[in-house]
């Protein structure tokens, strides 16, 4: 077995992982056991804002298996330790500290106020209700624009103010476009929106769970963490611990969608617990704990302004955003929306743009990465005005963005927002896209409803998309006052038996890079599918690494490998030809086999390697080793695109949104495991339509998270959903030796302004050019029968009632 | 209390406290930790086994009242190494990514399967409307569920999982070798 038929990229494998998880054989952290293990359990504040008069633990440490009750100060006497935020955006962020447990005063309900170290989790749980706070109220400052007043009262009052940062993008002062105030009033048409994102909850499968050795040679945590390496780092930095003397381990990680990329307060609790008591420590959260304190996602106020002429080309664009972090900031969160300021454009020649955003803390829960991160918020507004755009000057929403997207042949493509697009072929995925979907027929369809008055209307909704992926060149996240680089780690190892350990500094978490990263390293060095046992989220194993989020496990992660594959072969070549007798230049490396050219003489590299473990005869000056490592630092990021069609029925009566087809054309480049990209998408497109239709986080009045379960926060269930038309464009990524874009994030990204502009398109001549996601019934069939909005309450027949809110009260805006 | 569970083919005894869960029963106490709890309301599902050989949400069970009754869990699928068909079709059809709501969902599935053998698409959906999953959209695990169905004869229902679901000698799934009852 030397060599593999036909490639391995590209091929549908069927997934490595889903062995021990079909099986049930998985190792969450919260399977973890250890001897003399306790249990923590977070007592959480029900406050949304107040100062914390006195805790009284007392009680609650007279409660059976309970062994500590600590509360902030306990944990952290002198008030230093402050959760890290890794992306200052300005240097004049306001960045207030973020302590373990709460300190004198808690700024969101959810906050952690005392931990009760317990030996069953059962009896710290129980334990948390004899603890007994008092709390001095102070006034509650939620929605963005009641916290920039003039006279709000402030979430931090040593901050001065609710307004965290303001981040710009001119393209005049840039030089990359022209003055857009200029734009707009020269445009002969200008179209003006307000858009809403609403706060989402990332809600991953898996709870959150940290396990804390501290008898170990090295303080060891397991944690369900899409970071273990930031995590390693970070929690050093913060604790002070040294970093060589701590482990992280991401076992089996269940989902995280931007939700896990954090270094959270319960993570430092239980390595201070754990050090303290001298005992492992175990934390994992309930559902309902992790709706309030996990982060969320989202939640933005968009104006939008867009200047054209007549004939629908596009004059210019000024986005002025308002941004919730929520309390605190999270650990990329300042960032999030700053993402987006490269994505508004999107995939159109926009000649003047203007992006202003302004984040701001109120007293929710804080806000951070979720599913895109910045470039869902962004498409969604560029797909929304241009719908608008479309309907202002009575044009075929298609035949503007077509008008005023980047043609294949101008890649590439440096765009106003000064990224480079490398390739992308709109045309060509719009085509496939219209013809799977029947979008003339299903126009044709649309006005005969229209024309006879059917109760139940039918709209088309199109998304044009791009989006950056493969985060990040470190050196654009240098200029983004990012706290980190952007490259990623692999090393493989050549075992004496001829099997191969690959390493990855990218952390899955359901993604299925075991399968993949073995496609590719089969491929590069003609190794058996099989033979490959690809290691990630240990830092003792996997040393080195930047993690998975923002679809750049493969563009980046993906790269690295093959990168050490190349030097694998490199360093086996000259055993090879010292072997055969021949020159170095006389050798051809194919299918695993070292090839003296011209000849049938050949040897394969597990005989290199075997070779090269025995050591007993190498060429002279030759480490005994075939083993390498690469990290793989990207030039630029890559630019997957697609079209979304969506067509939407609405039954005018009812306000009742159904799906009735979704297509959707998406090209992520060249594919490593059509399986996988497609189960991406598919999950992708759920979120994304998700957002659009069910899911919103609402604050009632006094701050408490009303949608705080699953029973209210509504996560679409299978029979919520259609069945999807997925298909692909090819255009391979210049920027990469695979070709790969990524592919995570795409179907989210997409699919929520598709599914928007289809809601309003069918009910558009009903005088509705927008309504608040999510689009409930009650809403749609408030926008028809009065045009506004957002009535019918955020959400709120969405909910089981368990905590749903009155919709005559609204929710917290 | 003192209660005897057979959990996947091993008979326990054991002292809880009336107010234990199943779920936790399962995983703390019998180390079955293949069966995840997901949420604190019965709304995901993820901790789904078979009680006597029905579905049912073992975070809203008592360890109590499973006294003297049969549990199944994703654990005590498989037989001699060989998948049961649900599981096997979970895997051919890429029905799960990150696999935490695939135990629940696969003895869901196996239950819906039991009451309906032959179930179309929107059958399948509204059997599993229960169960929740955050990563696939549904759409290959609606595929995974019919096509296990096209696998198992019908009928095979709950004692699809007392019996092999998989002719062992070629590794090919055999419908015929479904559904016999019994061990």
């Amino acid at each position: 077995m030397t060599s593999t038929a036909e490639p391995e990229v590209g091929r549908a494998r069927l997934r490595k992982e889903d062995a021990r998880l079909i099986t049930g054989r998985t190792r969450w952290t919260d399977n973890m056991s250890l001897p003399g293990m306790v249990h923590l359990a977070v007592l959480r504040s029900t406050e949304a804002h107040a100062k914390i008069v006195s805790i009284d633990t007392s009680a609650a440490k007279e409660m059976p298996g309970v062994i500590a009750v600590l509360t902030g100060d306990d944990l952290d006497p002198g008030g230093q330790l402050g959760m890290p935020c890794a992306w200052p955006i300005s240097p004049d962020m306001k960045s207030p500290r973020r302590p373990v447990l709460a300190q004198g005063q808690v700024n969101f309900a959810g906050e952690g106020v005392a931990v009760v170290v317990a030996r069953s989790a059962a009896e710290a749980e129980d334990a948390l209700a004899s603890i007994d706070v008092e709390y001095d109220e102070l006034p509650v400052v939620l929605g963005m624009e009641n916290a920039l007043a003039e006279d709000a009262p402030l979430v931090h009052e040593e901050l001065g103010t609710n307004r965290n940062a303001l981040w710009v993008f001119d393209s005049g002062e840039a030089g990359s476009g022209g003055d857009v105030e200029q734009a707009i009033s020269e445009a002969e048409v200008v179209v003006k929106r307000r858009f809403r994102q609403q706060r989402l909850v990332p809600a991953f499968m898996e709870p959150r769970s940290c396990v804390v050795d501290p008898t170990a040679a090295q303080l060891t945590m397991w944690s369900a963490t899409q970071v273990p390496h930031i995590l390693k780092t970070m929690a050093a930095l913060t604790l002070g611990i040294p970093e060589h003397k701590l482990r992280v381990i991401a076992p089996d990680v269940g989902g995280g969608f931007g939700g896990k990329i954090a270094v959270l307060p319960e993570e430092i609790m239980a390595l201070l617990v754990a050090q303290k008591l001298g005992k492992p420590v175990k934390w994992t959260e309930s559902r309902s704990e992790s709706m309030v304190a996990a982060h969320h996602g989202r939640d933005q106020i968009q104006d939008l302004t867009i200047a054209a002429r007549r004939d629908g080309t596009v004059t210019g664009l000024k986005v002025e955003l308002l941004a919730d972090m929520g309390a605190y900031l999270g650990l990329v969160g300042p960032g999030v929306p700053i993402l987006g300021a490269f994505m508004f454009n999107a995939i159109y020649k926009i000649p003047a743009y203007h992006f202003a955003c302004t984040n701001v803390f109120t007293n929710t829960t804080l806000t951070d990465a979720y599913r895109g991160a910045g470039r869902p918020e962004a498409t969604f507004g560029i797909e929304r005005i241009m719908d608008e755009l479309a309907a202002e000057l009575g044009m075929e929403p298609l035949e503007l963005r077509e008008k005023n997207w980047i043609k294949h042949e101008e890649f590439p493509y440096t765009t106003v927002s000064t990224l480079t697009y490398d390739s992308g072929n709109y045309e060509a995925a719009t085509e496939k896209a219209k013809q799977l979907f029947d979008y003339d027929g299903l126009r044709r369809e649309q006005r005969e409803r229209r024309e006879r008055g059917d109760p139940v209307q039918l709209g088309i909704g199109i998304s044009t998309f791009t989006e950056m992926c493969g985060l990040a060149p470190s050196r654009v996240l240098g200029s983004l006052d990012y706290g980190a680089g952007g490259w990623e780690h692999s090393a493989i190892r050549m075992l004496p038996t001829g099997k191969v350990e690959v390493i990855t500094g990218s952390s899955a978490h359901g993604q299925g890079h075991e399968t993949a990263w073995s496609q590719i390293v089969s491929d590069q060095l003609g190794i058996p599918f099989e033979d490959i046992e690809v290691l990630h989220g240990d830092t003792q194993s996997s040393h080195k690494g930047l993690d998975t989020y923002g679809s750049r496990s493969l563009a980046v992660g993906g790269i690295a490998v093959v990168k050490a594959a190349e030097k694998v072969v490199a360093k086996a070549k000259p055993l090879a030809a010292h072997m055969m007798e021949c020159s170095e230049d006389d050798l051809e490396f194919a299918g695993g086999k070292f090839t003296v050219r011209g000849t049938d003489k050949s040897t394969t590299i597990q005989d290199v390697a075997f070779a090269a473990f025995m050591a007993h005869d190498l060429p002279e000056g030759m480490e005994p080793s075939l083993d390498a490592e690469a990290v793989f630092d990207p030039e630029n990021f890559s630019f997957p695109h697609g079209t979304h069609l969506c067509a939407a029925e609405v039954d005018t009566e009812t306000g009742r949104v159904a799906l009735r087809s979704y297509v959707c054309v998406d090209d992520v480049g060249s594919v490593v495991n059509p399986l996988i990209v497609e189960g991406q998408i598919h999950g992708g497109l759920a979120q994304g339509i998700a957002q659009a239709l069910f899911e919103e986080a609402v604050h009632d009045e006094s701050g408490t998270l009303t949608s705080g379960t699953f029973a209210d926060y509504l996560l679409p269930s299978a029979a919520d959903l259609p069945s999807f038309t997925t298909d692909r464009t090819e255009t391979p990524s210049t920027t990469n030796p695979l070709g790969v874009k990524g592919v995570g994030e795409a179907g989210t990204i997409a699919s929520t302004p598709a599914v928007v502009n289809a809601v309003i398109d069918a009910v558009r001549h009903f005088g509705v050019n927008d309504i608040e996601m999510p689009l409930t019934p009650m809403r749609v069939w408030q926008a028809i029968r009065t045009g506004a909005s957002a009535a019918g309450g955020p959400g709120a027949e969405a909910g089981g009632g368990l905590g749903s809110i009155d919709s005559a009260q609204g929710g917290a805006r | 209390m003192r209660i005897t569970v057979t959990v996947d083919g091993t008979s326990y005894t054991d002292d809880v406290e009336p107010r234990t869960l199943l779920v936790h029963h399962l995983r703390e106490r019998l180390g079955k930790v293949g069966t995840v709890v997901g949420c604190d309301t019965s709304n995901c599902g993820a901790c789904t086994v078979h009680l006597d050989g029905h579905s049912v949400k073992s975070c809203s069970v008592l360890a109590v009242q499973a006294d003297g009754c049969e549990v199944t869990t994703v654990e005590g699928l498989a037989r001699d190494g060989t998948l049961h068909p649900v599981q096997q079709a979970f895997h051919d059809n890429h029905a799960l990514q990150c696999g935490f709501c695939t135990p629940g969902m696969i003895m869901q599935s196996i239950d819906l399967l039991a009451d309906n053998p032959d179930p179309d698409e929107q059958a399948v959906r509204e059997g599993i409307e229960g169960n929740l999953c955050r990563c696939t959209g549904y759409q290959n695990i609606v595929r995974a569920v019919q096509d296990a169905a096209h696998h198992m004869r019908p009928g095979a229902g709950p004692e699809a999982e007392r019996v092999a679901g998989v002719d062992q000698a070629t590794g090919s799934r055999a419908a015929s070798s479904v559904g016999g009852g019994g061990e």
